[in-house]
Order: C-alpha cells, then structure tokens, then sequence
C-alpha cells in the first residue's frame, strides 16, 4: 500500500486542481443536475484566473498579517515594548469580535471598490489571530528555558532566533493557520465590493437564481479552504518533531 | 576569584541585598543557603550580571564585573538551576554543546567535549546524545544541565538550588557527583540551597544570608559548633547538631589503624555519622574497616566518635 | 517627564487624525462624494469648549501613574468621545438649515480614528486604575451612558446615518430582530446537539479524533460555500416533500442560514464543553466518589459547576462568530443586517452600510462583554 495514495492532502490537492482546470468538461454534468438553468456553467471568467486571482489576494493579504502581526507581538513581548501589551491585546481581543463582513463594508467607504480594500480589510483582519497567536506562543516559552538562555550568556537576539522563535513556531503557525483560513472565506465575500474572487459565481448564481453557478463556486472555494487547512497541518507536525514519541532519534 | 564589596540592591522600597561584602576563593566550593527572601539567589545573579547590582563593586578574576560584557561574562561562568531549563527543541548534544557553539568552538572539540561530560555524569554518550529533554527522567535532565553549565570549562560554577526539584535518591547520587567533580576539576563552585543538609555535605564554606545580609560564613565545623547567634542556632537546627558534625567528617579521621574487629566492615571515607547509624543499629560498639583497595585497614569505636578530630 | 508611551502614543495619532482627515464630511446629496467641513465651522462660537476634557488626556502621559488619574483620565476620554458626537451632530444641524433637504453630513476619518483612540483611551485607563475585572466592566459600561444620552436625545438626527435611519426605522427594527431570531434559533440546535456530544467526547476519548476532524473541516469552509452548497440539496428535498416547504423550509432564507450556522457552532462548543470537563481535577471527583455520590450526581454537582465557566468562555466564541456569519447569510436572502450592508455596497450607500455594520458590531461586543463577564462570575464563584 503507497502511503501517498491514503494521504488527504494529496487527494485533496489532485481534486482541487483537476476541477479547476476541468470545470469546462463539467458542464454536460451540470445541465443534468440543473435541467431548469440555460446557462449550467459560470462562463464569465474561468475557474483558474478566478481561482489564482482568489489565491493572489489571500497570500499578499497574509503576508502582510505575519509581517506586521509578528513583528507587533515580538515588539510587546520585549521589555521596551511590554508597556504596550495591554493596548495590543485590547485592540486584538475587540477587534476579532467585529465581523469579518463589517471589516469588509468599512473598509469600502474609507478606500473605494475593488481589489484594494479587501487587500487592506483582509490584511488588518487577518494581523489579529497572527498577533494574538504569537504572545501567546511567545509567553509559552518554558520560563526555564528562557532563564537558562540567559544564563549561559545568549545575546537578546541570539534568544529571539535560537529558542523563542523555534519554541514558539508550532502556535504562531496555528495563528497564521487561524488567520489564512478566515481570509480564504472573507476573500470569496470580497467579491461583493469588487474584488475579483471564487466568490464570484456564488454572488452572481446568489443574485440570479442560478443554483449551478453557487455550487461551482462553493465547491471551489470550500476544496481550497480544506487543502490550505491540510497543508498547514502538515507544515505544523514538521515544525514539533521534537516534540513526538516516534523521534527519538537513534534512541 | 569572585570579591563583593559593600554591595546593594533595592526593589522600590524594599532592600534585597543590604551592604553585602564576600569574597569566594578559587578552587571553594561555596554554598548560600538562607530562609526564602534572604537574598541568596539574588547574589548569585548579581554574579552573572542576570540581576545587575546599584552599589558597591563585583569583581571577577580582579576585574569589576561591568567591565565585561554581560553575555562575555556569562560564556566564562557555568550556570545551572533547578528548573534546569534545557532547551527542549535541542538533543541532550546540542544543549550540551550550547556555551562552546557560542565561544565558536570547532564541530569535533564540541563533539569530544559532550562525550567526555556524558561520561563524567554517568550517562552513557551513545543513548543519550541524540534524545531530546522530554525523553529524559528528572534525574536525567539535571545531569545534562550540569554537564552543559560544565561544558565550556569555566572558570566558575553558579548553581541555584539545582537539587531542589529531585526526589531524595537522585539528590543524594548527584550530590555525590558535585563532590567527585568539585575534587576532580577543582573549579569554583557557588551554589544556592535552602536545605542546610546538602549545604554541609557540599560546602567547603557556607555563608548564611538573611534579611539581604551575611549572618555568618565559616565552614561547616565553624557554622555548626560556633554559630553566631540564635537565628543561625536555630537555622542549622539544635536538636541535631551532633548527627550534622558527624556527617562532615569520615571514618578514616578516627580509625585505629591496625586494630581488628568482627563483622561486615565499613569503609574508610563513609561519614562518622554512617558508622553511628550502623553502630546502633547492629547493636556493637566497633566496627572492621576496609581502605579504598578493599583490604582491611583497621577499626572504629563508638567511643571514638565523641572524641575532638584527631 | 514621560510616564505613559501608552497614552501619548494615542493622543499622537489622534492629534495626526484631527490634522490630516476630515472631521466630518458635507455633500449636496447621498451620491455625491462629501467636501471636508474645517474644524473652524466645527468649533466655531465658543464650541471649542466642547473639546475641554480632550485636555487631561494630553497632559496624561505626563502625570504620575495613580488610581485617580487613572479614573480622571477614562472619564475624560468618555466625555470626549460623547462630545466629539455631540459636535459632529451639532455640526450637521447647523448646515441642514441651509442647504437643501437632499443635503448629506457624514462621520469623516478623523471623528472615526479619534473616537476609536478615546475608547482605547478609556480601555487602557480603566485596566490600569482598576484590578478587579467585573468592576471594569461595570464602569466602563456606566461611561458608555453619556454618548447613548447624545444618540437617544436627537442631538445627531441630522447626521446622515441616522437620516438613513429614519428613512428605514421599521426595515430597521425587522432587520435587528431577524438577525437576533436566527442567532437565537441557532443556539437551539447548537446546545441541543453541541452539550451532548461534548460530554460523550469527555467520556468516551476514542471518538475525539474522528468527530474533531469532522467538525473542524466544516469550520474551515467559508460560509458563503456552505450556505451556497446547501442550496440545492434543501430545495431538491422540499421538491421531494412539498410538505416540509409548507412549513416553512426553503432552499434560501432562514433554513439554510440556521442549519449553516449550527454546524459552524457545534465546533466550539463541543470543543469547550469537553475541555471544561476534561479540566475538572480527578482528585475532585476521586472525593466525591469516596463521599459516596452517584456518577449522576457527580455530574450535576461537581462537574458541571466547575466546567461551567469553560462551556460559557465557548459560548461566547459561538455567539460572536454567530452574529457576524449571519450577516453573510443575508446573501442568500436570510434578511438581518447584513440584507442592509449589502444593499448599501449595491447602491454605493456608505451610509446605509454604515447603518448595518455599526449595530451589527455593537451587537458582537455587547455579546462578547456580557458573556466575558459571565465567565469572570462564573470564575470567581467557583474560586
């Protein structure tokens, strides 16, 4: 038995490419399932631009949530940023509490329609779960650990890199999982304020009646939510080998 | 090797360290032992610079500790606490290895040098070298941290209560190894414990600390017979101050070499206070004893043990 | 000398807001974009006072770090968050009376920013001056009175956004009621369904893997999927059993919406359930069982009690997730809320959108505070 063959995000990924690419083959399926509609496949834009177009927005979005959310959360667990933590935590704690949605409405009257707000919407949401996630990781650090860093003369710097940052990896990870996941389904409501995205069929199947566009664009974006989900997951059980049972190396 | 002179520190309005003047020579096994708040970790600290002092001068090798860099300072002292604090995303190898990686040694020097320490803490190189802390049992971990502390030779130990968190038997074996490693390398060890029992067993002096001050500093003999006043009576504990002098001194002290006796022998460096409890217990009042070789080398008597030090 | 980077750093950015943005915004009518009205028509005859308790929050960052500059400093903040309403409506009235009755005042960025830095403000005040969470919240609650007593007194109904409102009151009022009915019908099945199985999960750690997995994965699809992909089999089904669309049930509207969002609470509510009674100290229930309870009452008497306030922390997650998901559902014609944003984001109505998305959010931090607050209880009864 291959290994590969049972594993989920391998199958996963193959079915997510494959209806991507192969949307257009569909639509004789479709027509059977829809017998009602005259148009069975969401033909306006194809299923890979929209896709990629999809993907594009949710990596630039959360590439900057790591960046900024990180880089705020290692700054409020240093001692010259400590003053600020309870400020941070405030703003993160409230902020998740508002709406994905309604970050999104804000942000169109701040900065207009289209691609740009819900890039910046995005962004900002996405900087929360990373931000909380990383002073969390951050704190988690065994306090001997961090003490013994100290003590055998580590400088503040070598710390950051060689024990706090590689001890804390496995819950700032889950954060950016957290904030990548919210961004994949708040990137497919975006396309209500003008952002081409997966959310596309659905919001135009939604609006005009034709359930076979929702399907194909919610099967798409649903498949891409669980493969990211996945892939993550296995990125997660590289980065805490140390901490399993079956590794114990030549042992 | 380290001098204190007139030193301070103050939290707010509370003094920690009030006028501390110490000074520990090279080669001393020098325990801090204290009541919780006295002030004795925050010595320790002070030695490494993890707790910086407000007044008075540290010096180190006869150069003021601020003089160094802190982490310059710290690479050339060994540290070890009882959280032990190995890093548990490094294998025993790397957390041994961390000071000398720092110091830039060569890949092979690190190598040889945690194979060599595994050995000196009785744990065997090849099964433990690779495994990660959390494989490790408590026993375990804390010789690794004793060995990683070790591991870049430095030219001082500082050990804050590293036996505190360790059942009674494993205590009591790596208090043992503490010893066979102070005699061994001769390097200067300061070590922090509230445990008055493993400060006379392992301190060449003990400095009794209370209030942020130095009550006493002696040697054990010194603290035990001549304590300074009732708080260090009482800390040393008056009911069984003779059990504690027997146990700082060894059965070759007052063996009568020659003589024989009957029975299972003792050997000659178990404490005085081991040949008591075997004295009472198999109802005698001498006891055969054998030399390091194994051979007879003469017997003890009960008498013997109230005399002075011969 | 500097005593509080906190405060100054908001009262910098505040000040940068007054400086670069618009206070508030005046257009001819909703769809033309506004002009920026200068601070000097916002404060003119002797409307600066209005802006007095701005001053204790700039020399803030200066004073010494006490329990009454704390209090004096969230008050101040308070009030001028109130006030700051108070001109920006005041504002509005003044030029209604000259333009024509199409004309448009609206909130501007800098209103937006410095109200937000006055509220972080009062938060980070409060948390400093006050220790114990249950009397923060309280008087953060009794500070949030003032700027109610400006909205409830007509003080901005010249405003855009409340102009929209009086446009809309009763599209206004079906729309909070429908978003608050779906949340509370989806609580129904959720605890129904969710407490349950969180216990079964506690008692039984081998399906734990399996149903964590399941649930995890629809909390992974987007929503709009998932009230996109549950369309058709709904309506496929009502097709089938004309019966069940007699009583209601539809491929769009509340149906989907409700069976959506459930599976989206079941996740932490399941999770929290059996964590919270995976957190009861064995040795708790050990004395019990040798004090001679039932399992039974073990259950009612001492697990519950002291998993409570876990279930409820979990509660709060479902609520707030609920709240702001059933703003999508509007999408597939579930009504609430969100029926308005997106009839806003249609029509280019930033302020119809904001008639949404301003409850909407008022809604998820009031959830979010009373629950919190309930867990704080909970915690402090149970020690």
């Amino acid at each position: 038995m291959r290994r590969w063959l049972r594993d989920p995000l391998i199958w996963t990924g193959i079915a997510l490419v494959a209806l991507v690419v192969f949307m257009p083959a569909l639509k004789p399926v479709f027509a059977l399932l829809f017998p009602d509609q005259d148009r069975p496949l969401f033909e306006q834009d194809s299923f890979i631009n929209l896709t990629l177009s999809h993907i594009g927005l949710v990596a630039a979005s959360s590439a900057i949530s790591v960046l900024v959310g990180v880089s705020l959360a290692l700054f409020v667990t240093r001692p010259s940023g400590r003053e600020f933590r309870p400020l941070v935590e405030t703003v993160v704690a409230t902020g998740q509490t508002f709406p994905p949605v309604a970050v999104l409405a804000i942000a169109v009257p701040l900065i207009g329609f289209g691609a740009m707000p819900a890039l910046i919407a995005l962004a900002l949401y996405g900087l929360l779960p990373v931000t909380e996630a990383t002073v969390a990781a951050i704190e988690q650090v065994p306090a001997g650990a961090r003490e013994a860093a100290r003590g055998i003369g580590m400088t503040p710097a070598g710390r950051l890199r060689q024990i706090e940052l590689p001890l804390a990896a496995p819950v700032i990870l889950a954060g950016i999982r957290t904030s990548v996941i919210i961004n994949i389904g708040t990137a497919a409501i975006a396309s209500t304020v003008g952002a081409k995205t997966l959310g596309l069929p659905i919001i135009i199947g939604l609006s005009g009646f034709n359930t076979a566009y929702v399907v194909q664009g919610a099967l798409v974006v649903g498949l891409l939510a669980v493969v990211t989900d996945l892939a993550f997951d296995r990125l997660g059980s590289m980065l805490d080998r140390w901490k399993r049972d079956d590794v114990v190396a030549s042992a | 090797m380290i001098t204190f002179e007139h030193v301070g520190k103050t939290y707010g309005d509370w003094t920690a360290i009030d006028d501390l003047s110490l000074h520990v020579a090279e080669g001393e096994f020098c325990v801090l032992i204290g009541p919780s708040g006295s002030g004795k970790t925050t010595t320790l600290k002070m030695i490494n610079r993890l707790i910086e002092h407000d007044r008075g001068r540290i010096l180190f090798e006869g150069a003021e500790i601020r003089s160094f860099a802190p982490e310059q300072l710290r690479r050339r002292m060994g540290y070890a606490i009882q959280s032990i604090g190995l890093f548990p995303h490094w294998t025993v190898e790397e957390n041994i290895g961390a000071v000398p990686r720092l110091l830039g040694w060569p890949k092979s020097r690190i190598r040889d040098r945690v194979t060599e320490l595994l050995g000196l803490l009785a744990l065997e190189p090849e099964r433990f070298r690779d495994r990660y802390p959390r494989h490790l049992s408590g026993g375990q971990q804390q010789r690794v941290g004793v060995a990683r502390a070790l591991a870049a030779d430095p030219s001082v130990l500082l050990m804050d209560e590293p036996f505190g968190a360790l059942d009674p038997v494993t205590r009591d074996t790596l208090q043992a190894e503490m010893l066979r490693i102070h005699k061994a390398s001769g390097t200067t060890i300061v070590l922090v414990t509230h445990d008055i029992d493993e400060a006379i067993r392992l301190g060449s002096r003990i400095v009794i600390l209370d209030g942020g001050r130095i009550v006493q500093s002696g040697t054990p003999r010194a603290i035990l017979t001549k304590p300074a006043n009732d708080f260090v009576a009482d800390f040393v504990g008056r009911e069984d101050i003779g059990i504690k002098l027997l146990s700082i001194e060894r059965v070759s002290d007052r063996m009568r070499p020659g003589e024989t006796a009957e029975g299972e022998p003792i050997a000659a460096d178990a404490s005085l206070r081991h040949a008591l409890s075997l004295f009472v217990a198999r109802g005698i009042d001498r006891l055969p004893v054998i030399g390091p070789s194994g051979t007879l080398a003469g017997a003890i008597r009960l008498a013997d043990l109230t005399g002075g030090p011969t | 000398m500097l005593k509080n980077r906190v405060l100054l750093l908001l009262v910098a950015v505040g000040l940068a807001a007054a400086a670069g943005l618009a206070f508030v915004t005046h257009a001819p009518n909703r769809l033309l974009s506004g002009q920026a009205v200068s601070w000097a028509i916002v404060l003119g005859a002797g409307r600066w006072m209005a802006l007095l308790p701005a001053l204790p929050l700039v020399v803030g960052p200066f004073l010494p770090q006490s329990r009454a500059v704390h209090l004096v400093l969230a008050v101040s903040a308070a009030a001028l968050a109130a006030s700051l309403l108070w001109l920006a409506g005041d504002v509005a009235i003044r030029l209604a009376d000259t333009a024509t009755p199409s004309a448009r005042t609206s909130f501007g960025g800098a209103f937006w920013l410095i109200e937000a830095m006055a509220a972080l403000a009062a938060a980070d005040a409060l948390q400093r001056g006050i220790s114990n969470p249950a009397a923060r919240i309280t008087i953060g609650a009794v500070l949030i009175l003032p700027i109610l007593a400006v909205i409830g007194g007509g003080a901005i109904d010249q405003l855009s956004i409340m102009k929209e409102y009086a446009n809309r009151r009763s599209v206004f009022a079906t729309a909070v009621a429908t978003h608050l009915a779906i949340v509370g019908a989806t609580l129904l099945p959720t605890l129904g369904i969710g407490l349950p199985l969180g216990v079964l999960l506690d008692r039984r750690a081998r399906l734990r893997r399996p149903v964590f997995a399941v649930l995890n994965i629809i909390q992974t699809i987007p929503s709009i999927a998932l009230f996109g992909l549950l369309i058709a089999p709904l309506a496929g089904l009502v097709a089938f059993a004309p019966l069940l669309g007699r009583i209601g049930i539809s491929g769009i509207g509340a149906t989907p919406a409700i069976i959506a969002l459930t599976l989206y609470s079941l996740l932490p509510i399941v999770r929290s359930t059996t964590a919270g009674l995976e957190q009861v100290p064995g040795s708790v229930v050990d004395a019990a069982t040798g004090m001679g309870m039932t399992p039974a009452q073990i259950f009612r008497r001492v697990e519950v009690p002291l998993a409570l306030p876990v279930v409820v922390a979990g509660l709060r997650v479902t609520v707030v997730q609920a709240v702001g998901l059933t703003a999508v559902a509007a999408l597939i014609g579930a009504g609430g809320l969100g029926a308005i944003i997106f009839q806003g984001l249609n029509g280019s109505a930033i302020d119809l959108v904001l008639l949404g998305v301003v409850p909407l959010v008022a809604i998820a931090i009031t959830a979010d505070i009373a629950l919190k607050l309930a867990v704080t209880m909970l915690k402090m009864r149970s020690g």
